[in-house]
């Protein structure tokens, strides 16, 4: 990675134009060419810097639901457990965490009223209590790093 | 709010934008649309919130970013708002939101996730929310992820 390629992530977060020409336009204004920097961002997906490059889509406003849960998963069964969450589709993202509540898992649902049924199939597949915590209000989401 | 249409385009375009000198010209052949109606649709979600943004989602412990911990604060309910919008300002914050809590297990209703390249960034970084919120902290944690379970991407 060199400079052209921080230069690239620092100031590509957002306010990717919509146009004809976006890169075109993009590249302009980092002093570089519109083939060089459609290669260049190729790169960064290649070699994993980028996870994408695009829209990155509001999940709720989309009309589904959305909400992160917690359990108590006693260590014995852990392996089980996460395997019981994960067989669920809806079931996006699950972290192991150091804490007595050691499991963390984002459930989002076609519909917002499928969270509640979500929960109580996932609490009758593991036998263990789900702690729904559904945000309430977001304050931020964002957070540009600089490279 | 958003048609059928649109569906096809956030479908499109959820794993990323062509990299082709005119990409919503190449999104609207594969969606027999203009193009014009593919960048008209795309501001219109945009001036929405349906799209947060368009552009590089970096990979964060890829670029060094390898200390991601979710700090969860306790703090009273009639101050939660405005010092929510205090801590989501803090440039090392990526997500910040009001969460019920469970008592008495969970007292924690403010969650905050906070980056840094070392623990002893992300050290600093806990402390300054502590300065920051001040008599309002009645408690906090942090908790680290420990290994990933499961991670697809949000998929419509």
């Amino acid at each position: 990675m060199d400079n052209i390629d921080r230069n690239i992530i620092n100031n590509l977060q957002g306010n990717f134009p919509i146009c004809e020409n976006p890169y075109a336009q993009v590249a302009e204004q980092l002093n570089i060419t519109e083939t060089e920097l459609i290669q260049r961002i190729e790169k960064l997906l290649e070699q994993g810097m980028l996870t994408r490059f695009g829209p990155m889509y509001h999940a709720e406003r989309l009309g589904g639901g959305l909400t992160l849960a917690a359990m108590q998963v006693p260590i014995a069964y852990f392996e089980k457990v996460a395997e019981q969450v994960n067989s669920f589709p809806e079931v996006a993202h699950n972290y192991a965490r150091e804490h007595e509540l050691n499991m963390w898992f984002v459930l989002a649902t076609e519909l917002p009223e499928q969270i509640d049924s979500m929960i109580t199939a996932i609490e009758a597949k593991t036998g263990l209590h789900v702690y729904n915590m559904p945000k309430q209000t977001e304050y931020y989401i964002g957070f540009k790093i600089k490279v | 709010m958003i048609d059928n249409i649109d569906r096809k385009l956030i479908k499109a375009t959820q794993t990323g934008l062509p990299l082709t000198p005119r990409p919503y010209h190449t999104i609207a052949q594969q969606l027999n649309i203009t193009a014009e109606e593919v960048m008209e649709r795309l501001r219109k979600m945009l001036d929405y919130g349906i799209i947060r943004r368009i552009g590089a989602v970096p990979n964060h412990y890829a670029l060094g970013y390898r200390y991601n911990g979710m700090t969860v604060w306790n703090v009273p309910d009639e101050q939660i708002d405005k010092l929510g919008k205090m801590v989501g300002e803090l440039e090392f914050v990526s997500h910040c939101y009001h969460r019920p809590r469970h008592l008495p297990k969970w007292p924690y209703n403010l969650f905050a996730m906070v980056h840094g390249k070392n623990q002893t960034q992300v050290d600093q970084q806990i402390q300054q929310i502590i300065e920051l919120l001040g008599k309002y902290n009645h408690g906090h944690e942090t908790l680290y992820s420990t290994r990933i379970l499961k991670k697809t991407g949000l998929r419509i």
